[in-house]
C-alpha cells in the first residue's frame, strides 16, 4: 500500500533525455489573442510547447511571432512541421526550425489527407529516418496504427504520438484499445496527441496508462481558454494518478459496498 | 536589382549581403532563419553571403502551432 501522497510521486516524462516534470504538453495555435494564449499556458502547467514555421510577414513582423510574447527561457520550444504533405517539405521544415537555435526536437508531421489531416506514414517514416540520422530528436506524429508505431520507434524516434482523433475534432479517444496497445508494445514515450475536446477526454487518455498527452485547439478554441487549461492539467494529472493508482476490475453484476452480514431480521 | 522574398518579387539594392537585406527589411538577424536559394545560411554566416539578382530567399520564424 502506497500512501496518496507517494502514489502522486511520479517519475518525470523524458522525451530523448530531456525529463519534463508536465505530463500535458501544448500548442500555441488559434488563440482569440496572444495575452490568452500566455495566460492559458500558464495555467496549463505545460513546460513542452508546440510552435510551427512560417515565413515572416514582412510588413508587420514583430507582432506576428510567438516568441515576442513566449520567453523561450521558460518553456522547452517544439517545432512541428505541421502543413507539410511530402517528406521532403517536412524535413525543409525541421532543419528551418532547428537553424533558430533552440533544440533538436521536432514534432514530425507529414499529412496524408485535407479533409481528415491523417498522417502519410509512408512519407512520415521516411522523414524520420532521414531526421534520425541528422540528429534530430524525432517525435512523430502518426495514427493508432501499432505498426506504423513499432516502425517509428525502430527507425529511432524519440517518442511516438499517436491521435485521439483527428486534428482539431475535439471527439475524445476513439480507439481506447490501440493506444494501449502501442504503449504496451512500445519502449519510447507514447504521447497521445491531437483529438481531445475537454477534459475527461484528457483523463480518460491518461488512464490508458500513455505518457503525456498534446492539446491546442481543446484548450484554444474554449469559451475561456485559461479555465480550460487548468481544468486540462487537473484532468491530466487526474487521469495518470488513476493509472498509478490501479483501477478496480469491471464486473457486469453488482457488488454491495455495505456488509450483508449484521442485518437486521 | 530583382530578388524573391518569401514567394514575393522585391527590389533591393544591387551587391548587399544576407545581412545587410535583414537590416533593409528591419529584422532582427537573431529572430529569423534565412534560407538563401533553398539553403540554410546560419546565422554567423549571414554576412558573407551575397544576394544576387535572381535569389530565391526565404525568411522564416516561429508562429503560433500545434
Amino acid at each position: 500500500m502506497t500512501t496518496a501522497i507517494e502514489t502522486l510521486r511520479d517519475e518525470p516524462l523524458t522525451i530523448g533525455g530531456r525529463a519534463f516534470q508536465s505530463r500535458l504538453l501544448v500548442g500555441t495555435g488559434k488563440y482569440p489573442d496572444m495575452e490568452t494564449m500566455v495566460r492559458a499556458i500558464e495555467a496549463s502547467g505545460a513546460e513542452v510547447v508546440t510552435v510551427a514555421v512560417r515565413r515572416v510577414n514582412l510588413d508587420r513582423s514583430k507582432e506576428s511571432s510567438v516568441l515576442h510574447f513566449l520567453d523561450p527561457k521558460s518553456f522547452f520550444l517544439l517545432a512541428n512541421t505541421a502543413g507539410c504533405y511530402t517528406a521532403e517539405d517536412a524535413i525543409r521544415y525541421a532543419r528551418l526550425a532547428r537553424e533558430a537555435g533552440f533544440n533538436d526536437f521536432v514534432k514530425l508531421e507529414v499529412i496524408g489527407d485535407e479533409e481528415t489531416l491523417l498522417p502519410d506514414v509512408a512519407g512520415l517514416l521516411e522523414a524520420a529516418k532521414v531526421l534520425v540520422k541528422e540528429g534530430f530528436k524525432v517525435l512523430a506524429y502518426t495514427n493508432e496504427d501499432l505498426v506504423t508505431a513499432l516502425r517509428l520507434e525502430d527507425a529511432g524516434c524519440a517518442a511516438v504520438m499517436p491521435l485521439a482523433s483527428p486534428i482539431g475534432s475535439g471527439l475524445g479517444l476513439l480507439n481506447p484499445l490501440s493506444i494501449r496497445t502501442i504503449k504496451r508494445r512500445l519502449h519510447v514515450p507514447v504521447i497521445v496527441d491531437a483529438g481531445v475536446g475537454t477534459a475527461s477526454d484528457a483523463c480518460v487518455t491518461m488512464e490508458q496508462g500513455v505518457d503525456g498527452i498534446l492539446m491546442n485547439t481543446a484548450i484554444a478554441a474554449a469559451q475561456d481558454p485559461v479555465a480550460m487549461a487548468h481544468a486540462m492539467r487537473l484532468a491530466t494529472n487526474a487521469g495518470r494518478t488513476a493509472y498509478l493508482a490501479g483501477r478496480m476490475p469491471r464486473r457486469e453484476i453488482a457488488v454491495p459496498s455495505s456488509p450483508a452480514k449484521g442485518m437486521l431480521d | 536589382m530583382d530578388v524573391v522574398i518569401n514567394g514575393e518579387p522585391k527590389q533591393i539594392t544591387a551587391g548587399v549581403t544576407l545581412l545587410e537585406l535583414l537590416s533593409e527589411l528591419e529584422l532582427d538577424p537573431r529572430a529569423v532563419v534565412v534560407e538563401h536559394n533553398r539553403k540554410i545560411v546560419r546565422r554567423i554566416g549571414l554576412g558573407e553571403v551575397t544576394v544576387q539578382d535572381g535569389d530565391a530567399i526565404e525568411l522564416v520564424h516561429f508562429v503560433g502551432g500545434g
